[in-house]
Formats: structure tokens, sequence, C-alpha cells
């Protein structure tokens, strides 16, 4: 009770605050991440970045005339705790539209909950299961498993790699990975020899990296999966002193998996969204104003470098904005198919083009293979 | 042959750890029969304390002490606050409440330090060393001797000293020890001390393979407790060999079995041994010590 008397306190005075002088009601639109937990370096800046974007809307004149309130919440990267966030925001908050969450198990766990109130979301999470098969109401803005599945298993491919092996979080994008990614390897007659996964908390890698290391015939190998287990098995791989190429998913695609990895993340490759690497993309790339716009924005408001996570938020609150504006209401069915109608719309993953079968509106053509070097990102395909 | 070479290396590495933390839950249990689950933040707090104060530009050494330091404050404020003041409550009632300190003090680390992970430097570097076709890391050698010099400290203190001989009397019976003198309130307080300097100091040798972030003493905590009670809980070096086997199981099960069932394999081990052994594997005299 004293909760929601503290939420609703301090709902009121934010609305207050962004607006002094607009005596309308404001646009509510929700948010969950997972500013705490495994997730955490997803969450924060994508905190940071709906925030700073939400005050931009409103310095800009807010949506419809009328100011935008974002009311944001944390899920400690816990899918219950989601889930239960998720109806509070539908039953309490009055929100028009949503943007939840980091993970993809959480998303997946919320996702009815926003389906029964017929308010749309839009997700910041990778997994395909997210928009296949097409939810009426979720959407997402990251590029999904199978699409970066399919640009490493290629890469690997016109590199003539015919072995390669697979280690994965036991997590909802671990596994995703490890399904989309032996059956992308399937497709391309690439032949899985090693199979491994990892809880997501454990502090060492070595056994599963000491069985892939021993396996006769693989020629590289793709870790799955997200936060600081990425860099403990970037780490290890190194302390065994494995020199075939590792390829990362884009779980790794920040400046922070490059600082906790230290000088083991030399020669990773990464499939990264064009966000790593927008200063190195050509001019006439429609793309390449936003990302680099976005980048230099991020750097300036928290002295940090660019993350692609912080990119999917924008992209969301992008999504949500455009669409309340051209369906020219307030009402959660029009901007839901407001959303599903987006076109041509530059973000910083990729150009959005919604249908009603595709509920991502990005292709792969929007993901680059990145290499790391001097702790950098470099574009190796351009 | 490298191949179990190298699980026994990773086996020992990450056994080690649990050890480490296995030996905090120790001594407040010897002196309180309380089982501190607040343990792990203990273990935390050294960690980040030390990744805070290095990033102000303090020498390594200096933050390590600056966050040893911090811990034990914290451990007297767990004490004086929360655990005294209902000192006349039923032991499980105490460890419910060190289970509410432990959230209290993660939330707060969550705040102050922030979310994201860091990396300490590893003390001799990180350059593998290769025996037998397995790579060991240096920083596995300083936790291994770090945490033997621990127990081998603390096994002097409790045997050797009159401070050691109050601990195991107040833990045998606090009543007849205040007869004989003992400040049993003071040997408790100092036994928290003793049980977060360390997990403090367990954290910072950890932190170069562990990583370190706010949240790092819940999983170690919980594996750190398993250990505990498999080598008996109140024994040190029944806690570091408990924390051996913990890992091991878990290296050799996750490199022959399937890592999918890693954990599993290893509290299924711990659930066999503890039907065998109740109390442990080396706690069968704990009380009954005078």
């Amino acid at each position: 009770m004293k909760r929601i008397a503290v939420a609703a306190a301090a709902m009121l005075l934010g609305a207050f605050a962004v607006s002094p002088s607009q005596a309308q009601e404001p646009i509510r639109i929700g948010a969950i991440v997972s500013k705490t937990g495994p997730a955490a370096f997803l969450g924060e800046p994508e905190e940071l970045t709906l925030r700073h974007y939400t005050e931009k809307l409103n310095a800009e004149g807010g949506l419809l005339g009328r100011p935008v309130e974002l009311v944001l919440y944390d899920d400690a990267s816990d899918p219950n705790t989601g889930r239960t966030l998720a109806t509070r925001l539908v039953e309490d908050d009055g929100i028009v539209a949503a943007i939840a969450t980091s993970t993809t198990g959480g998303t997946l766990a919320l996702a009815p909950v926003f389906e029964n109130a017929e308010i749309p979301v839009v997700s910041l999470a990778a997994g395909i299961g997210i928009v296949e098969p097409v939810r009426p109401y979720v959407f997402k803005t990251p590029h999904t498993d199978r699409m970066v599945c399919a640009k490493v298993i290629s890469d690997m491919k016109s590199r003539g790699f015919k072995g390669i092996a697979l280690i994965t979080g036991t997590d909802g994008v671990g596994k995703s990975m490890r399904q989309e990614c032996s059956d992308a390897a399937a497709a391309q007659s690439i032949e899985v020899l090693a199979d491994e996964s990892f809880n997501p908390k454990d502090v060492d890698m070595t056994p599963q990296l000491t069985k892939i290391k021993n396996t006769e015939g693989v020629e590289a190998v793709f870790i799955g999966g997200f936060g600081q287990s990425l860099s403990v098995v970037t780490r290890n791989y190194r302390q065994l002193g494995i020199t075939i190429p590792q390829y990362q998913n884009h779980g790794a695609a920040s400046k922070s998996f490059i600082e906790l990895s230290g000088k083991a993340s030399e020669g990773v490759l990464v499939p990264g969204p064009l966000l790593l690497i927008a200063g190195q993309l050509s001019d006439d790339n429609p793309l390449k104003k936003v990302a680099t716009e976005y980048s230099a924005a991020y750097t300036e408001l928290t002295g940090q470098e660019v993350s692609t996570f912080g990119g999917y938020a924008y992209d969301a609150l992008l999504l949500i904005a455009d669409a309340i504006r051209r369906a020219n209401s307030d009402d959660p069915a029009a901007i839901r198919d407001a959303l599903e109608a987006t076109k041509d719309l530059p973000g910083v993953t990729g150009m959005f083009n919604m249908s009603a079968s595709d509920h991502l509106g990005i292709d792969q053509n929007s993901l680059y293979m990145v290499e790391i070097k001097d702790g950098d990102w470099e574009l190796i395909d351009k | 042959m490298s191949e179990m070479l190298q699980f026994a290396f990773s086996g020992i590495t990450v056994g080690i750890i649990y050890g480490a933390v296995a030996l905090g839950f120790t001594v407040i249990y010897n002196a309180s029969h309380v089982v501190n689950f607040a343990q792990g933040e203990f273990v935390m707090l050294g960690a980040m304390g030390t990744v805070l104060a290095i990033s102000f530009g303090v020498p390594y050494p200096l933050a390590a002490l600056l966050a040893v330091l911090a811990t034990a404050l914290v451990s007297l404020g767990l004490y004086d606050l929360a655990i005294r003041p209902a000192r006349n409550a039923p032991v499980f009632a105490l460890i419910i409440i060190t289970i509410g300190a432990s959230i209290l003090i993660r939330g707060l680390a969550g705040v102050f330090f922030g979310t994201s992970f860091h990396a300490l430097p590893p003390l001799f570097g990180d350059t593998p060393i290769i025996i037998g076709g397995a790579a060991l890391q240096p920083q596995s050698l300083a936790v291994v001797g770090g945490t033997m010099a621990l127990v081998f400290m603390l096994r002097f203190l409790m045997l050797h000293t009159s401070v050691g001989k109050a601990i195991i009397a107040t833990s045998a019976d606090p009543m007849a020890a205040s007869l004989v003198g003992i400040n049993v309130q003071t040997i408790i307080r100092l036994s928290f001390v003793v049980s977060s300097v360390i997990g403090a100091l367990s954290g910072i040798l950890i932190a170069p393979i562990a990583l370190a972030s706010y949240d790092m003493g819940t999983l170690l905590a919980l594996k750190g407790f398993a250990a505990a009670m498999l080598g008996g809980m109140g024994n040190p070096m029944g806690a570091l060999i408990g924390g051996l086997i913990v890992g091991l199981a878990e290296a050799f099960s996750a490199g022959y079995i399937s890592s999918e069932y890693k954990d599993a394999t290893a509290f299924i081990m711990i659930i066999l041994v503890l039907f065998a052994f109740p109390n442990g594997l080396f706690g069968g005299h704990g009380n009954e010590r005078v």
C-alpha cells in the first residue's frame, strides 16, 4: 500500500516537473528494463537512453501537444518480477504503450499481460520467439538470434570452415541461440562437432572449453548468451591457449565486454548492429546520420562509449513516438495499428518496415561482422 | 590425460573459491551457532571496495586494506544493529536476520557501486602456466596460497590462543563461559570481525577470476554454504575440503557428463554424502568439544 502511495506521489511529481504550464493529461509510456541482476549491463544504458529521450521529446513539445511521461521500473533480470511490474503498468499506471524488457525470458513471461490488456509493447530482447509466431500487440527492436546466427554461419562458410563448436548459456537467449545456430549450420552443411553449455552465473567455463579444444575437426567456436558470462568464456578461451577463430553473439557488442575481457578479447568476431561502427560506414548509408547522432548524444550524456542496448531502447521509443504521431491518438489499439504500419523509419539498429507478419521490421543487412582490434571495433565486411 | 588434469585445475580453482567462502561461515558459527547468510556480501564488499578504491587512484595493497577495514565495519554494524538487539531470540530467527541483512547490503551496494561488472588485475599476470598440457591460471595459485594461509592462521587462533579457546568455550556453553569471566558479547563481536576479514580477503583474491559485481555474493554464499555443510559446519579444514569436493564435482561432471547437469550433479553428491555423514565429513564432534 505504502509502495503504491509512493509510486503515485512520484508519478504526480513527475507529471508536474515535466509540464509546469501544460495542464493537459500526459501521455504515459511504460517501461521495464533489467537495471540490476545479470542483465544489468543491458538495462543501464536502456534506462539512461529512455529517460534522456523522453526529456528531449518533451522539450520539443511532447506528442499530440501533450507532455510524455515515462513510468519506468527495474525487473532485476527476473521474469517473475517483470510480469508483476507489467501487471502494475497495465492496471494502475494508465499507460498507452510500453517498452519491455531487456531479456528474452523476461519478455516472454510478460508479453501475455500486454496481449490481454490490448496495449502494444516493444521488447528490447533478441529471442525470435518474441515475434514468431506474431502476437498482435508485441513488437521488438533488436535483430533476432536467427539473423545473428545466419550472419555468423555465413561468415564461417565464406572462410571455408566445415566443423564448428557451440558453447551457449542455459538462459533464454543462450538456448535460443543454440537452437538457431544449430539450424543455420545444418542448412549450410556445417557440422556442429561439440555442443556445450554454461550457467550464466558461473565463474569458470574451462571444462567445457577443454572439451571443445580436444574435439577433432573443430575450426571455429560460436559463443551464445549475454552478460558477463560471455567475458568469462572469452577469458578462459585465451587462458587455455585456444587459437581457432572465436565468434561471439551480439550480446558481446558493448564496450564493457571489451573492458571485462581485456586482452583476451583481441581478435574476437562479433556480429554487431551498425551502431558500433557507424563512423566507419559510407556516407550514403541512410542510417549513418541517426546512428552517429545517437552515439554522440549518448557519449555526451554518460561519458561512456555507446552501447547497442541503449540503441534498442532508442529505437523502441522512436517507434512508439512515431506511431502515436501517425495514429494521432493515444488509444492503444490505434497505436498498435500504426506500429504495424511503420514504413521506412530510420533507427539506430536498422531501417524499420513493419507489417502484419513482421513485428521486427529490420533485416540482416543492418548487421555487420566486426573484429575487436586494439580494444576497439573494426568493420571487416564493408 | 591433459583433459583430466585441466578439469582438475578448474575444479581446484573453483573449489578453493567456495572453500574460502565456507571458511567465513565457520567462524561466526563456531562462536554463536548462527549461520551468517550475509557472508557472501562480505566477499562482495571486499572485492567491490577494492575496485572502487583503485578507481580513485589508490594503489592496490592500500585499496585492499581499505576494503577489508570497511567490510569489518559493516560486519560490526550488522552485529551491533541487527544481531545483538535480538540476541535472546532463537538461533533460527538470527539466521533469518542475516538473510535480511544480506538483501539489504546487496541492495545498497547496487545503488552505491552501480550494477556493472568489474575485473581486478591478477596479482601475478595472466599468462597461464602449462603443466602436462593443461593450463593453470597464476591467480588460482594466489587463491590457493591465500586460502591455505587463512586456514592455518585460523587453526592457530582457535587452538593455540586464549581468544580461540574463549571462542570455543562460548560456542560450547555461553552461560558457563561468562561465569569463568569470558565476555561473551566481545567474543561474538570479534568473530564477526574475523569472519568479515576472511570474507573480504577471499573476495579480493577471487575477483580477478570470478569478476566482481554487487551481486556476486549470492551464488558464492550458496555454494560456500554447501561446502561448509559438506565439510562439517564449524571446521576450517572441513570447509576447505568441502569446497574442493564441490568444485571438483562440478568440473568433472561438466567435463565428463554434461555441462547442463553440472550444478545438479554437485548438489546430488552433497545430499548423498550428508545421508551417510549427517554432520558433514569432519563435523562429528562439534558440540562435544569441551
